[in-house]
């Protein structure tokens, strides 16, 4: 782990000016259900990235390519904002 | 310009020409017409502001966390429930160092439900890292309002300033007011530090920090506090420069060779001032200490002040429901206590719920103080 830094080295109003920090906070291990792709009846429609309320859905050249446990929290939105028809994101209950 | 204007036109009048980008606000007695009167100057167009009429109180101090993180010059105002239904909220604009500045008419608190002027409103949001500021007129609630402004914005911290409600707020005095573009001009454009918009500079704020990082932040906000005394008086006579008054942090009225001085703040500053001539009159060696500032405490300045005297009573607007004295009471001995020869040191509490505080109350907590009386740990002035 980085060294931590003196209070005087901090910047004013607790802000972060490298975003890019909250990539080292892997935030996943609060989840209690995971959401689980399924490849063969995705459509593609991107529906899911579009609400993931983190970075979790993975995108890759414009295709959905699966779920990214490290940071998703296991809200579920993506799995109910997939269209109904379709239903290629279910919810599973977490296994430790 | 000579004017006559009760406390919340004169307020309302300053934020006019203080000329804010953003204003979100939700009425509450008795500060509404401040808001209600710069509505009329946004719909007559005398402003550029952005107005915006939010649900709550709570939400109006969300939109301003907002709008100021966007780097926009942010206002406000409200009194009584209404500061204490934003109370989260101006943790995070203090947390934040947003230069947020909020004029309030000071008020009770319920219950019982009581309209009238005390300070138990910004008092209960005392640890919340505003600046608080307190004033005894109408000229001096629209001269602070205005220097408030410079000093938040070049303190990165957010501003309360305090007219006693309806004492001041709804009454009429006798306004010097400058001209738009002369208040303008002295408040410049803010240059904020960071801003949540600017695609150029990516920022996070309002992060979570845990243990590692909360407590280290925290010291960087009370350093910002510890910092302001400076600016203050930087601002204050920049602003006697510009415009020919002059305002300390303290104020002290025939103190010269007074044995026993008053400590207060706000509009009963004024009453205490005839107090004061009424027993000088009488050869009687009493003064007056006025505080200004209660955030930050201006601890050089104050301990300096109050030291030479026998006796200082120190007055609040306000209870803290069985402290061992009211609040600015304990402030002061504490700033006091490690001097090898310190005054005595008597609490008051007087006014709450806008009870009337009279020439002769005043006078006799001065001939209290000149006693050095201290019966009990606090006296309640007027209380049957």
């Amino acid at each position: 782990m980085a060294k931590l830094k003196s209070w005087q080295e901090l910047p004013c109003g607790a802000i972060i000016e490298d975003p890019k920090a909250v990539l080292d906070n892997k935030t996943g291990a609060w989840r209690s259900e995971r959401p689980v792709w399924d490849r063969e009846k995705c459509i593609q429609c991107l529906t899911c990235w579009v609400y993931c309320p983190d970075a979790a859905i993975v995108v890759q050249d414009g295709k959905m390519t699966g779920i990214n446990y490290d940071y998703c929290k296991g809200c579920g939105i993506c799995a109910a904002a997939c269209p109904k028809k379709v239903q290629a994101i279910a919810m599973e209950g977490e296994r430790k | 310009m000579i004017l006559a204007k009760t406390g919340n036109e004169a307020l309302a009048y300053a934020m006019k020409q203080i000329n804010p980008d953003v204003v979100a606000a939700y009425p509450i007695t008795p500060s509404t017409e401040i808001v209600q009167i710069f509505s009329q100057y946004v719909n007559d167009g005398l402003v550029d502001s952005e107005f915006v009429a939010v649900e709550s109180e709570h939400s109006a101090m969300a939109a301003c966390i907002g709008s100021a993180a966007s780097g926009c010059r942010t206002m406000t105002a409200t009194a009584s429930q209404g500061l204490a239904l934003m109370h989260e909220m101006l943790f995070i604009a203090g947390g934040l160092r947003l230069p947020i500045v909020m004029p309030i008419a000071s008020r009770s608190i319920s219950s019982p439900l009581n309209i009238h002027g005390d300070h138990s409103d910004s008092f209960a949001s005392r640890d919340s890292g505003w600046l608080q500021f307190f004033c005894e007129s109408v000229q001096e609630g629209y001269d602070t309002l205005i220097q408030a402004v410079k000093i938040a914005e070049r303190a990165s911290l957010p501003a309360i300033v305090a007219v006693d409600g309806f004492i001041l707020s709804h009454c009429m005095e006798r306004l010097e007011a400058f001209d738009d573009a002369k208040v303008r001009g002295w408040l410049g454009k803010w240059k904020p530090n960071w801003n949540l918009l600017d695609y150029r500079r990516p920022i996070l704020v309002g992060p979570a920090t845990m243990q590692d990082y909360y407590f280290e932040f925290k010291r960087t906000q009370i350093e910002g506090m510890n910092r302001v005394l400076p600016i203050i008086e930087e601002v204050q006579a920049d602003f006697a420069r510009e415009f020919g008054r002059g305002y300390g942090v303290i104020e002290e009225y025939r103190t010269e060779d007074a044995e026993a001085v008053v400590l207060l703040m706000g509009s009963a500053c004024g009453t205490m001032r005839e107090a004061v001539d009424a027993l000088r009159a009488e050869g009687k060696k009493v003064g007056m200490v006025k505080l200004r500032v209660f955030r930050p405490l201006p601890h050089p300045v104050l301990k300096q002040a109050l030291a030479r005297f026998k006796t200082v009573a120190v007055m609040d607007r306000v209870d803290a429901v069985n402290s061992y004295g009211g609040p600015l009471f304990t402030e002061t001995t504490s700033l006091l206590y490690d001097l090898a020869q310190r005054p005595k040191v008597l609490s008051y509490v007087y006014g709450l719920g806008g009870k009337e505080f009279t020439p002769l109350d005043a006078a006799a907590v001065l001939e209290g103080a000149l006693a050095g009386r201290k019966d009990e740990p606090v006296t309640y002035v007027g209380v049957r």
